[in-house]
């Protein structure tokens, strides 16, 4: 278990957009959350004050990644194909939590359903479905 | 460019200098029209989402496409009012060419009274090579739902 918390860790240490973001993982046996803590950089209206929903789609996104990583334990970071982000409530000036779900993982496609919270989890703030690529045997534009 | 026209561009470039994570980003305002808008941002190392190759993170592209759509919505509406995403969907095409600015080209097709419609597009090169494709839904006039998050007693 703490080899896979090593992994991760060493993963999001190692992309600067992550490091940018200041984003964590805590592992529960197989199960990740991912942690965003708020500050002044991710506020996208300074105003309510809120946070950028760029921000709260790549932070779901990076979880969906880090959930493949744990589950798959993929060697090359997957592709992402598409995403579907809703957005439920303004993320308030707090800490963002996510969690992921894998719904299918094929020989070459996994769909990821991914859900952000801040207070109560049974309150997300944020929703995010997305397709993977797992193995770049060729580029879809190169047919 | 009549006075109100000059008030929506100035109310959707504020939009880019006004957001502290736009300023981290660089995200720039580039062209501007009626419900249409371009935004660049320059390749910066924070933004890299592959290590191994210098690709920037799907998130940047994320953030800078929906960024573009606001904007493209401000400068579709008659007057200001508070905007908030409520759905964006992405297709991505291909990865951004590292070290090469990328472009979030938006157009706001139509504007209802309490929703905006817009589509997006981002490239590094040309329109016609797009890196991801966007479609996003905005509510309008999103301030009222946030007075009442606001009320402390009403936030339980």
């Amino acid at each position: 278990m703490s080899d896979a918390a090593d992994r991760l860790s060493a993963m999001l240490e190692r992309i600067p957009y992550a490091r940018f973001l200041n984003v964590r993982a805590e592992l529960a046996g197989d199960e990740m959350t991912m942690i965003l803590p708020f500050g002044n950089h991710i506020v996208g209206n300074p105003m309510l004050p809120a946070i950028h929903g760029g921000v709260l789609g790549s932070f779901m996104e990076m979880t969906a990644l880090a959930q493949l990583q744990v589950k798959e334990g993929q060697a090359k970071q997957p592709r992402v194909i598409d995403v579907s982000i809703e957005y439920l409530r303004s993320g308030r000036p707090l800490t963002t939590y996510a969690r992921a779900e894998i719904k299918k993982v094929g020989r070459r496609i996994a769909n990821v359903h991914v859900e952000a919270w801040q207070e109560q989890r049974a309150q997300p703030i944020a929703a995010l479905r997305a397709h993977f690529l797992l193995e770049q045997v060729e580029a879809p534009t190169e047919g | 460019m009549s006075d109100q026209d000059a008030i929506r561009h100035n109310m959707a470039q504020g939009m880019s200098q006004g957001s502290p994570y736009a300023r981290e980003m660089g995200f720039e305002l580039v062209s501007m029209d009626n419900g249409a808008a371009v935004m660049k941002a320059e390749y910066k190392d924070i933004m890299v989402g592959d290590p191994d190759t210098g690709v920037i993170a799907g998130g940047v592209v994320t953030g800078l496409l929906d960024h573009a759509c606001g904007s493209a919505v401000h400068l579709a509406m008659k007057e200001f009012k508070i905007i908030a995403t409520l759905d964006l969907r992405i297709d991505y095409m291909r990865a951004a060419k590292p070290n090469k600015p990328i472009f979030a080209k938006a157009e706001c097709y139509k504007v209802t009274r309490s929703v905006a419609f817009v589509r997006a597009l981002a490239y590094d090169e040309t329109p016609d090579d797009p890196v991801a494709a966007a479609s996003a839904a905005f509510m309008l006039d999103s301030s009222s739902g946030r007075h009442r998050l606001a009320k402390p007693e009403a936030k339980s």
